[in-house]
């Protein structure tokens, strides 16, 4: 077991390499730079600028110093944000985004398991089709159509929710229905799918027979294996989730670390942008390592 | 999951196709979902003939109309029609899912074959690839090539492709993995003939019924992130218009003052019912071609 979990830490650092490396050169061999947009400067202090932020020295140099500076954690300065380090930027930024992905994880996962239960329990009820119609509709809706629609309804016309920035539980109630949705939806309809095949097991039926209460062997017997596929679905929900979320503060002007990555992107903030996807990167992959974990846990035969 | 009924049983004149076809419209699901694509596709196709409005069309005596008989949808910040722009769009958005899916098929059949077919070592790394692959968080490479590389819709259909492939390379490699162990496999090779002829002639063909299903999954999941880069400013550019980058325009003249309903509502629809049949006709080919319901 802790061989495995050495093993797959041994790969996250291969995994950061590769996309430190690929980002650092895609980055920096296209042209346009990050102080393109100011007015032509002196040489002397164009010089300097370039000199500050090592970019006056070979690309492989400024590769390495980057990686140096990368294993003592220090992500460099920001480009754009001149007096402001990335580590700064991304510290302040990432607690925002946690605290959304995390609520929204928590709620898709109980709504979604709860419901994907009973429909699977009462299938072909008028539950059970009403319910799954509707995931479906929170499955093919794009966060920023349902996020706006919520936006319009309940902040503009209703006013019931402030229309978006950061504060107290009242700004996070729409962002988090909107990041949650399609997860909810998703995940009802994977736990629905998964329980009907449980039930039809012999194992169900040996439990039924015996006299156990019918409601104790669906959320004993029955839940154990059916919640598996959704387990394993985490690892790639978290990821989505964390796309997700860059609509999500977009819409609600959420000083989150999406915002960060995609305006760092376009503004051509080299380190801003490698840092925010290295450490997302990372989330990713160590919230696979704890799906992959949890699921030996849950279901011993898999240990190998 | 659907089980075989008597009549399918009976019924030995049909051929594996026919009664794929059966089962299928005989899904109400399917046949309501499949209707409203066709229909969306012919319109696509046919735009450029019964579109009410120019594309170009602009009027600024016009902006902001909302639904009127004159413009059945409004109009939008430049007085332009928004059902012309719609139906404009509907060609981009479609595009986009087909072409992109269609990389992600070629790029996956490609890989999964060469990686089943050959086995043992080459299949052992490049499986290995794309577990690591699987770690990276693409979307976020996705957003980097198109700010770097220009918002060009060529480089969109293989960004998004490239996305996609990884889980199909698994699929094909599987089918292979025992598709390669059939006597006809055996047969080919007994005759003479070539990896690559046995690849392409032999395996290929028989293994694109799950390929297909996953096909038909893949291109709301494109279209979506389509939708979502264009939402960034990062997808298809002007003057062409996507359905997503129609809705995030909407998106971006609203505010608590001034809202545009019509502008939100009606591209981010269509977006909506396209995915949602496309979901649904993807799931019923799901269930009909189910491996395990292989009685046919």
């Amino acid at each position: 077991m802790i061989r495995y979990i050495i093993h797959r830490f041994a790969w996250l650092v291969i995994i950061l390499l590769i996309i430190s490396t690929v980002s650092f050169f895609i980055m920096r061999y296209t042209p346009g730079g990050p102080f393109d947009k100011e007015r032509s400067l002196p040489a002397a202090i164009e010089k300097n600028i370039q000199a500050k932020y090592d970019l006056d020295k070979p690309l492989f140099t400024q590769y390495f110093l980057y990686l140096r500076n990368l294993c003592k954690g220090d992500l460099g300065p920001s480009f754009k944000y001149r007096n402001r380090t990335v580590n700064e930027i991304i510290g302040g930024s990432f607690l925002v985004s946690a605290l959304l992905g995390g609520f929204a994880l928590i709620i898709a996962f109980d709504i979604g398991i709860t419901i994907g239960m009973i429909s699977a329990v009462k299938q072909n009820s008028a539950f059970d089709y009403l319910t799954m119609f509707i995931a479906m509709i929170g499955i093919s809706m794009p966060g920023f159509f349902l996020g706006m629609l919520l936006l319009i309804l309940f902040s503009f016309k209703i006013e019931l929710f402030p229309p978006g920035g950061w504060g107290g539980i009242s700004h996070i109630v729409l962002p988090v229905i909107t990041l949650a949705a399609p997860f909810t939806a998703y995940i009802a309809r994977l736990m629905r799918t998964s329980m009907l095949d449980v039930l039809k097991q012999n194992y169900i039926q040996t439990a039924i027979a015996k006299g156990l209460p019918y409601t104790r062997v669906i959320t004993n017997h029955a839940f154990k294996n059916a919640v598996l596929p959704v387990i394993s679905y985490m690892g790639p929900a978290a990821a989505s989730i964390l796309t997700g979320s860059v609509v999500v503060e977009k819409i609600f002007a959420i000083p989150g670390l999406g915002s960060h990555f995609v305006n760092g992107a376009l503004n051509r903030d080299y380190t801003l942008v490698m840092g925010t996807v290295l450490l997302y990167s990372t989330l990713l992959v160590i919230l696979n390592i704890v799906v992959d974990i949890l699921y030996m846990y849950l279901d011993p035969r898999v240990k190998q | 999951m659907e089980t075989l009924t008597d009549s399918d049983q009976a019924d030995n004149t049909l051929t594996v196709q026919e009664k794929i076809w059966a089962r299928l419209l005989g899904k109400r699901a399917v046949v309501i979902g499949g209707s409203i694509v066709a229909c969306f596709i012919i319109i696509a196709i046919l735009t450029p003939w019964i579109a009410p409005y120019s594309y170009e069309e602009q009027s600024l005596s016009r902006q902001y109309q909302p639904p009127s008989n004159e413009h059945l949808m409004g109009t939008d910040s430049k007085g332009r029609d928004l059902l012309t722009r719609i139906m404009y769009g509907s060609r981009i958005s479609l595009a986009v899912g087909f072409a992109a899916t269609s990389v992600s098929i070629l790029i996956g059949i490609a890989y999964g074959t060469i990686a089943g077919y050959f086995g043992g070592k080459i299949d052992n790394y490049m499986m290995r690839f794309v577990d690591i692959m699987y770690g990276i968080p693409f979307m976020f490479l996705v957003i980097l090539m198109m700010t770097i590389l220009g918002r060009n819709i060529y480089v969109l259909f293989v960004a998004l492709g490239a996305v996609q492939w990884l889980t199909m390379a698994r699929i094909v490699r599987g089918q292979t993995v025992t598709l390669k162990e059939r006597e006809f496999v055996e047969a080919a090779r007994a005759l003479g003939a070539s990896n690559f002829r046995i690849i392409t002639r032999h395996l290929i063909p028989n293994l694109m019924g799950p390929v297909i299903v996953f096909a038909t999954l893949t291109i709301p999941t494109v279209m979506l992130e389509e939708a979502f880069l264009s939402f960034l400013g990062l997808g298809v550019q002007p003057p062409m218009a996507s359905w997503g980058s129609l809705t995030a325009a909407g998106i971006a003249v609203t505010s608590p003052v001034k809202t545009y309903w019509w502008l939100i509502v009606f591209p981010g629809s269509a977006i909506a019912v396209t995915l949602f049949s496309l979901n649904f006709i993807g799931d019923g080919l799901r269930d009909v071609m189910d491996v395990r319901n292989n009685k046919l």
